[in-house]
């Protein structure tokens, strides 16, 4: 095995030509190799000291995060927190504190478990992802990027640099929750993430819904009505579990997932739209709402 | 591949010739020598090998020790004060925060972070810092009230414990 530091990013792209793999914190690649999962690559390139990998900025296009930047960051960054709240939420969930620090937003994107708490989120935030190699730079929207479980559509010479995030219209809202069945060092038993964007009057102009755990990848709610608050909520509910694809392992049964992202869809539902409406719901909303506990 | 690489751990630099893949945890414990820090679950999950990587907490299992190169590791031994016991350890102690003893340096570790970060947490905060250590013994009561007290003692350092 052979082990290198890169410091910027074109010596990165460099030793990812070379055949070299990336490595960040670490968290899943190490326990992954310990678990006979995947053994250590051959190769390791470190990209957790680049330093333009590791910056969240906030500007009139949005919200661009590096792909270093850590769950630790995003959870307790001001702006994210008021204006893309789904992704703190579910920054805010992952793992412990420790895990939070190691992990990174990028890591965790191109790990492409179908149970990764930020991936509801991105998705309903309309996020762009940003994929450099030493040939060029492509933008890949977030819900091209997963193509099976633990798969990408990032080549083996790319590198994910970027999450980019546009600036969410005036009376919207986002929230991601998940069923849990223990408040830390959890993995979703299903999750579901969701942006409102209200009209006057307090009816809902658009609604985006994203399903975390019940499919080979993060999958969007499809058909999903405007209007009517509570009607729009009960709708979410019912065609995320019709269109849930969920599978039964150690965690929970096809069948108690199928039912269980329906509630928790139309519970993110209504927590985006007392945002949306401008009601302050602290990060996560898991903890703020005393919701999505498994009792 | 073996490689030389140089850890610094709790102020002392320490030259190792290991394999790449190897954790932080089990160059810490066999090639170092320092032994507070413990394996548990080997796998991120209980906290057990938890030590401070510039100041914050990190699994020493779950992390290549070629990654902790030219950064400041901190274990349970750093903690110390000379020979006299971290407020936390002797609050551990006082409160009966402790029983078997496996889990004490990661709880310790982490708090350390917590209380560096955040002098003065609520309950909630103290639980939430210490989510990622597991203790199978004591229900953790008794841990996040020796959290408590030392925050109090660091605070109001003139206020000693009876003589």
């Amino acid at each position: 095995m052979s082990f290198t530091i890169a410091l910027t990013v074109e010596e990165a792209l460099t030793a990812l030509a070379r055949g070299a793999r990336p490595i960040a914190g670490g968290s899943d690649l190490v326990v992954g190799a310990r678990h006979g999962k995947a053994p250590l690559p051959d190769h390791l390139v470190a990209i957790d000291r680049i330093d333009s990998l590791r910056t969240v900025t906030v500007d009139d296009g949005g919200l661009a995060i590096g792909a270093g930047v850590s769950h630790d960051t995003i959870e307790r960054h001001p702006q994210i927190a008021a204006n893309w709240s789904a992704l703190a939420d579910g920054s805010a969930l992952v793992g412990s504190p420790a895990t939070r620090h190691v992990g990174t937003i990028g890591g965790n994107i191109c790990n492409a478990s179908p149970a990764m708490d930020t991936g509801a989120a991105l998705v309903v935030l309309a996020a762009t992802v940003e994929l450099a190699s030493v040939g060029g730079t492509r933008l890949v929207p977030i819900g091209e990027l997963w193509t099976g479980p633990g798969r990408t559509a990032v080549r083996a010479d790319e590198l994910c640099t970027a999450v980019h995030l546009p600036s969410p219209p005036a009376a919207s809202g986002s929230a991601y929750l998940r069923l849990e069945y223990r408040r830390a060092m959890e993995i979703a038993v299903v999750g579901a993430g969701a942006a409102v964007t209200l009209a006057p009057g307090g009816t809902v102009a658009a609604v985006r819904v994203a399903l975390s755990a019940v499919a080979p990848t993060i999958v969007e709610v499809d058909g999903l009505p405007t209007g009517d608050l509570a009607a729009v909520g009960e709708a979410a509910a019912a065609l995320a579990s019709e269109q849930a694809r969920p599978i039964s392992d150690v965690r929970a049964s096809d069948r108690y997932r199928r039912h269980a992202v329906g509630v928790i869809a139309r519970r993110a539902v209504l927590a985006a739209a007392r945002r949306a409406g401008g009601e302050s719901i602290a990060v996560p909303v898991n903890r703020a709402l005393g919701i999505g506990a498994a009792s | 591949m073996s490689e030389s690489i140089v850890l610094n751990v709790n102020g002392v630099p320490y030259p190792v010739a290991i394999d790449q893949s190897r954790n932080l945890l089990s160059v810490i414990r066999t090639e170092i020598g320092l032994t507070g820090t413990k394996e548990g679950c080997d796998d991120c999950e209980c906290g057990a090998c938890m030590v401070l990587l510039d100041g914050r907490p990190v699994n020493s299992c779950s992390y290549l020790a070629v990654q902790a190169q030219g950064r400041t590791i901190t274990t349970i031994e750093g903690v110390l004060e000379g020979d006299t016991m971290h407020p936390l350890q002797r609050n551990l102690l006082d409160e009966g925060g402790v029983q078997c003893g496996y889990c004490t340096p990661g709880m310790v570790m982490s708090a350390t972070a917590l209380l560096a970060a955040n002098p003065s947490p609520s309950e909630e905060e103290i639980r939430i810092g210490l989510s990622g250590n597991l203790c199978r013994c004591t229900g953790y009561t008794k841990i996040v009230q020796a959290v408590q007290r030392t925050a109090a003692e660091l605070a109001e350092p003139a206020a000693p414990a009876e003589g």
